[in-house]
């Protein structure tokens, strides 16, 4: 479970402050879907990033499952989204001279997982995602929809408990789109948590409640029935 | 999948920058491998050619010059016998053997031939004043100095072919000759003919092994029978002088000048010691040069590395948000920049050791072997320079935020 506690980021930009998220209250349960929505430049990013472990909030706690998140050191953060936390990005991020199953072997590569091991959950991934038979293209052979496929089969390899996606709709058609969310639905069912950043009402309209960042500050705007 | 398994594939992934960088390395080795590997055959070479000199200290009468080492001997003047009686009497350290030598202009059957009066071995040892020195019966090649792997010329050894390596000989009777393997063919001589000279029928005792040198087209008879035949008296043009190195190099040369006060004493070393400094300014230009290429290929190494990482930033970002630890992306820079020190030392010592083995024949008329030392030096001075030229980017790579994977970060 995360818990935001008067989280508050500022950045300075040309002398000036700037403030990205402004003493943010935040509960996200164990297995929740929610949906971040909010004009650009209202901190949705930061706030993943902040849930992420990426960027230590500027005042304010952070809590994961009752641990602190950034009294903990940046190589014990690192180490704990390798085994807690997968992402998704809008641009699937995949390391393009690195086939689909290299692609989802590098998570379970950095875990410490012996070769053997890397191979059989990848492939398994793969399997799960219907990309059995694209294993070893590369990600400029394969379709967008492909591609963040691979992404979400890399997201899983680890088996993390929450999934923090960043527009994962963003740069695929409405047919792929549905696609995407049916699996990240699939994996909310497997009982993951989902925290997802987006634009799209429609995308949103998956998630069980929406947050609503306004300049910063959060707003809880509705619990939805999950998709 | 594994570290090295990224490293290479993604080598592979940008071949252009990456054989830049390489071939920065590869010369730097090369240019080392190649002038050390030509300097240092080029030192045995010399150190052959002395060796096989057998002698390395001339003495010369005073108004001599030295042109030519095998010509010295051919320029007229002349020094009393005696000399070389002075100079085994005072025993000097480092002595290890004395020829002296007279050279006179003869003709047989109307070919022009160059004789050269040699004393054997068995005349010193007929000298009651030099007998029990003992000197002379050392074996050149002993246990002393650089004489150390010089040819056998004691008393055991009879061979006469032992004057074209050793430049004395253990027994030569009056009326006998050595026929320089040129000359033999000129003349059509062999062993066990009789040759008439000065007057005289000289036997032909042996036909030497080619030398390469001008005594190939001399003929050796005994000094003193020279001397009487060709009316010079007890006269020689020079006395060849075996010594050891370092006493050559050293001492030796004052001691002799001390004892002979009325020669010109000239020590091989001073003939080749233009030869020795040029090599040794090129081992030590080989290192300038070395640092040189290598600071141009460190510099090229970590300008491409730099640029790899402005390029991977997002690929770098998305493997530290997956779990890659900044040590990890260390590694990953530093492995990179160790396989391109690696091969660039490797390809340095093979392009290297294939130019040494092409010039030097050309440049020195040397013949060069792979030197595996030098493959070594030449890895591991390039993986050092390649990875310490990677430290700062891969430092950078590592620094970098994991947030800009996001889509508006």
């Amino acid at each position: 479970m995360y818990q935001l506690n008067s989280v508050t980021q500022t950045y300075e930009r040309r002398g000036q402050i700037v403030t990205a998220l402004d003493n943010a209250e935040l509960t996200i349960p164990d297995n929740d879907f929610i949906a971040i929505v909010g004009p650009s430049g209202s901190g949705k990013t930061t706030l993943l990033s902040v849930l992420g472990g990426m960027l230590a909030p500027s005042t304010g706690d952070v809590m994961l499952d009752g641990e602190s998140l950034y009294d903990l050191s940046v190589e014990e953060r690192t180490a704990l989204r390798g085994r807690k936390i997968g992402f998704v990005f809008q641009s699937f991020n995949l390391i393009s001279w690195l086939t689909a199953r290299e692609n989802v072997q590098i998570p379970l590569m950095l875990s410490g997982k012996t070769a053997k091991q890397q191979e059989d959950r990848a492939m398994e991934m793969l399997d799960r995602v219907g990309l059995s038979d694209r294993t070893d293209h590369r990600p400029s052979e394969m379709s967008q929809g492909q591609q963040q496929r691979v992404a979400l089969a890399r997201t899983l390899a680890n088996d993390p408990q929450i999934i923090l996606a960043d527009e994962p709709t963003g740069n695929l058609d409405s047919e792929t789109r549905q696609q995407v969310m049916s699996y990240l639905n699939e994996f909310h069912q497997d009982g993951r948590t989902i925290v997802m950043v987006t634009h799209d009402a429609d995308t949103a309209a998956f998630a069980h409640r929406t947050i609503r960042l306004v300049a910063g500050v959060t707003h809880e705007v509705s619990m939805a029935r999950a998709a | 999948m594994k570290l090295r398994h990224m490293i290479w594939k993604e080598l592979w992934q940008r071949p252009t920058p990456m054989l830049t960088s390489l071939l920065a390395v590869t010369l730097g080795v090369t240019a080392l491998v190649a002038i050390q590997n030509i300097t240092v055959f080029s030192e045995r070479k010399i150190a052959g050619d002395m060796e096989s000199l057998g002698a390395n200290v001339l003495v010369l009468p005073p108004s001599v010059t030295l042109q030519d080492y095998y010509g010295a001997d051919m320029h007229g003047h002349t020094m009393p016998e005696e000399y070389v009686t002075r100079l085994a009497l005072a025993r000097l350290p480092g002595v290890e053997n004395l020829a002296p030598k007279l050279c006179v202009e003869a003709e047989v059957d109307t070919i022009p031939v160059t004789l050269a009066g040699i004393l054997p071995r068995s005349e010193f040892q007929a000298k009651a004043a030099w007998q029990g020195l003992g000197m002379l019966g050392n074996a050149v090649g002993s246990d002393r100095g650089c004489c150390a792997t010089a040819a056998d010329t004691g008393e055991g050894d009879n061979d006469p072919n032992s004057l074209a390596t050793t430049r004395t000989i253990a027994e030569l009777g009056d009326r006998d000759v050595i026929l320089g393997r040129d000359l033999a063919s000129q003349l059509g001589a062999k062993t066990g003919d009789t040759l008439p000279l000065l007057g005289e029928d000289f036997t032909v005792l042996t036909v030497l092994p080619s030398t390469g040198t001008i005594d190939d087209g001399r003929m050796f008879a005994h000094l003193h029978s020279v001397q009487d035949l060709s009316g010079a008296g007890p006269v020689v043009n020079v006395i060849e002088i075996m010594a050891c190195c370092e006493d050559a190099a050293g001492g030796l040369i004052t001691n002799l000048s001390a004892e002979l006060p009325e020669t010109r004493i000239v020590t091989i070393a001073q003939v080749v010691q233009t030869q020795i400094a040029v090599n040794g300014l090129m081992s030590r230009l080989s290192w300038v040069f070395l640092s040189i290429l290598l600071l141009v290929g460190g510099a090229s190494i970590a300008s491409v590395m730099y640029a790899n990482v402005t390029e991977r930033r997002k690929e770098i970002g998305t493997l530290m948000a997956i779990g890659a630890s900044r040590n990890f992306v260390t590694q990953m820079f530093l492995g990179k920049a160790a396989i391109l020190g690696l091969a660039g030392g490797a390809a340095g010592f093979v392009v290297g050791t294939i130019v040494a083995a092409v010039l030097g024949p050309q440049l020195l008329g040397i013949h060069v072997r792979p030197m595996p030392m030098l493959l070594g030096v030449g890895m591991a001075t390039a993986t050092i320079v390649a990875v310490l030229a990677s430290l700062l980017p891969a430092r950078r790579a590592a620094g970098l935020d994991p947030c800009l994977v996001f889509n508006d970060a």
